[in-house]
């Protein structure tokens, strides 16, 4: 199989469920890029990133929308599109932007089918870059996922590598119901093997990507890659640790998570996200919840702390989850136990 | 066109779908008082020539994106006052199946895109709306109802430029019935609604929006540019409202007199009613024949709302997603 960067794989997804369904439009700021610039040259950019790159040269300028800088239009008519018959896919350039245009998602998309009794379908995709690490600072650097999760209606897919990006995006186009679709802008070059042809990932099947029987490890987008590196390294001293990346946030596959933490009883989740409301809090619930007598030690949450991402490069390092840390949370849970009475 | 002759079948259909609202609206009223009715309820009348000038115009396969003041769009959009109440008192068989009430009232088989509680939300999906008839080259146009208060919104000034930028078949159909809640439209508004519309380079008048006949022209000519793809306009319709903000509302910040005067000066049916005797030889009798026809409709649709059967328990969880 081919191997793909991330950001080819969303590129070639796009091509293919525009190609194989004329009612997907791509719409946002600078997806063609370059409009009404003085070189003349209207898809110099392709995208901020690149991933929209060569999309209105194949599927011209009523399909590859370039919008202005005025979130809660892009966001709102690719609702109001979606209403009507088109499947756009609407790109918020980062995920930071949702503040100026939460309403027509919170209010809007997410409550549409439920308020109107069924009677319609919302298939909008907002594609949306998250992640730190880039010294882009407190505007341009953080991860709402979690948010975004807690709104009924919305489904919000984190997706840790260029395959299941691909498999993840084609099923967010080709779902009914609004989808968040978080790219973390570090994994962007990351690259995998990833199917040619068609590939449909379904939403809510977690991906064990590695298996081990003594500590479970939830962890979501960019942070899968770091746990299965400190996974890899620890199997070199005989400790053996489960990866479980769930790959959407809502629907959610408890079921997974539960089955391993059942089997190894030690839960490390680890999300690149502010600890408060968020998805390691999500998920430690969840095992306090379902799987407390399985649990051998308190859950360990690896996460940001709940400050702004700071500009400042050394900062920031430290603001985000680490290897060191998760190798830190997982030995500490294995020194651990669960005091139990009675 | 301004000249366009007013065709008396049109005209019938339009002086029902007014009297509709008003009766509607004013039951709706008595019932709130009453307390049958869960919820709140805007309440449209004084504003019945601005939604059904505007409708006239449209076909099931053109959209309007709405308001919280929105019963009177749905009406003159062509909705079923049946469904309609059944909505209102979230009763099984509302055109949300209860679970929208009146805030939230659509029927996308007739475009009506939704009432919205939200002030301000509906131009962008209005956009939306737009764009999909431009897409698809349906021929389609969409229009979105702006109160007074919700001009000025940043979601309005996205759309206006978004719209003006594509090109796209919509009609700002601005209703300024002069106040926003509590707040009266001579300190709410800086400068003058048309004239920002206009800033965004598309045609834009101010109309009075008691004269069914000044909305009806005015929209005519907008519809006409949206159809031909020459893209969008903007239409201030002025027609003061009669009743507070939600009904309840006790209007502290208004004259007490301010309603009577309306009542008496610009009352739109009133104005409809002597034109179209005056200058198109529709009898007084037909009209009467109208008014006895919504009076019996809609004492029998709401008895029907009043004793329908709630949503079942099962209706919580259902629709949150298409699959999930």
């Amino acid at each position: 199989m081919p191997l793909k960067s991330f950001r080819e794989a969303i590129n070639e997804t796009l091509k293919q469920e525009m190609r194989r369904d004329s009612r997907v439009i791509v719409m946002g700021e600078d997806v063609v890029g370059g409009m009404g610039g003085s070189s003349g040259v209207p898809e110099a950019a392709g995208g901020t990133f690149g991933v929209t790159a060569g999309l209105a040269a194949e599927f011209g300028r009523r399909r590859v929308i370039d919008t202005p800088i005025t979130e809660s239009a892009i966001i709102g008519a690719a609702g109001g599109a979606a209403l009507t018959g088109l499947r756009p896919v609407a790109e918020l350039m980062f995920i930071d932007f949702i503040g100026v245009c939460l309403d027509q998602i919170l209010n809007q998309q997410a409550k549409f089918r439920y308020m109107f009794g069924g009677k319609c379908t919302v298939p909008v995709t907002i594609r949306t870059l998250m992640g730190a690490g880039l010294g882009a600072g407190p505007q341009h650097s953080q991860s709402l996922h979690a948010l975004l999760t807690s709104i009924p209606g919305i489904k919000v897919a984190v997706p840790s590598n260029a395959a299941d990006a691909k498999g993840l995006l084609a099923t967010a186009i080709r779902d009914d119901d609004p989808v968040i679709f978080c790219e973390h802008k570090f994994l962007y070059g990351e690259t995998c093997e990833v199917p040619d042809g068609e590939y449909l990932i379904p939403f809510g099947e977690a991906n064990v990507t590695r298996r081990g029987n003594h500590v479970t490890v939830v962890a979501f987008s960019r942070m899968v890659l770091l746990a299965n590196r400190v996974a890899d390294k620890l199997a070199k001293e005989g400790i053996s640790v489960e990866v479980i990346d769930p790959r959407t946030t809502s629907p959610l596959d408890r079921d997974s998570i539960l089955e391993s933490v059942e089997k190894t009883g030690r839960l490390v989740i680890v999300d690149e996200a502010t600890p408060m409301c968020g998805m390691a809090s999500e998920i430690a619930s969840l095992a306090a919840c379902d799987a407390l007598a399985a649990l051998k030690a308190p859950v360990q949450k690896v996460t940001a702390p709940h400050t702004p991402v700071p500009a400042t490069p050394n900062l920031e390092q430290d603001w985000l989850p680490s290897p060191e840390k998760i190798e830190h949370a997982i030995r500490t849970t294995l020194d651990q136990r669960l005091a139990r009475t009675g | 066109m301004a000249d366009q002759s007013y065709d008396p079948i049109m005209l019938l259909d339009a002086y029902r779908r007014m009297r509709a609202i008003r009766d509607f609206e004013e039951r709706m009223r008595r019932e709130v008082q009453a307390g049958t009715v869960p919820g709140f309820v805007h309440l449209y009348c004084g504003q019945e020539a601005v939604a059904v000038g505007t409708c006239m115009h449209l076909l099931d396969t053109d959209y309007i994106g709405s308001t919280h003041r929105g019963h009177g769009h749905c009406i003159a959009k062509g909705c079923d006052i049946g469904e309609m109440l059944l909505e209102i008192y979230c009763k099984q068989g509302g055109l949300c199946n209860g679970k929208g009430g009146s805030m939230h009232i659509a029927d996308l088989r007739k475009g009506m895109l939704g009432a919205n509680a939200i002030v301000g939300a509906a131009p962008p999906i209005a956009v939306g709306a737009a764009l999909t008839q431009a897409t698809l080259q349906t021929g389609g146009v969409t229009v979105t109802f702006i109160g007074d208060g919700a001009s000025n919104q940043g979601t309005v000034a996205e759309s206006l430029n978004m719209a003006s930028i594509l090109k796209l078949p919509l009609i700002f159909l601005y209703e300024n019935n002069g106040y926003a809640e509590f707040t009266g439209v001579s300190y709410h508004l800086g400068g003058n609604i048309a004239r920002r519309a206009a800033g965004f380079g598309m045609p834009a008048e101010t109309v009075d929006g008691v004269d069914f006949f000044a909305v009806y022209d005015a929209v005519g000519r907008a519809v006409g540019r949206a159809r031909s793809g020459e893209g969008p306009s903007a239409v201030e319709a002025v027609a003061m409202r009669w009743y507070g903000h939600f009904e309840g509302d006790m209007q502290l910040y208004r004259d007490p007199h301010e309603v009577e005067r309306l009542r008496a000066n610009a009352d739109p049916l009133v104005k409809f009613e002597e034109r179209v005797i005056r200058d198109f030889g529709i009898a007084k009798d037909e009209l009467t024949e109208i008014d006895e026809e919504i009076a019996d409709l809609i004492d029998d649709r709401v008895a029907a709302a009043k004793s329908a059967p709630k949503p079942p328990r099962e209706a919580l969880f259902a629709d949150v997603y298409g699959s999930y």
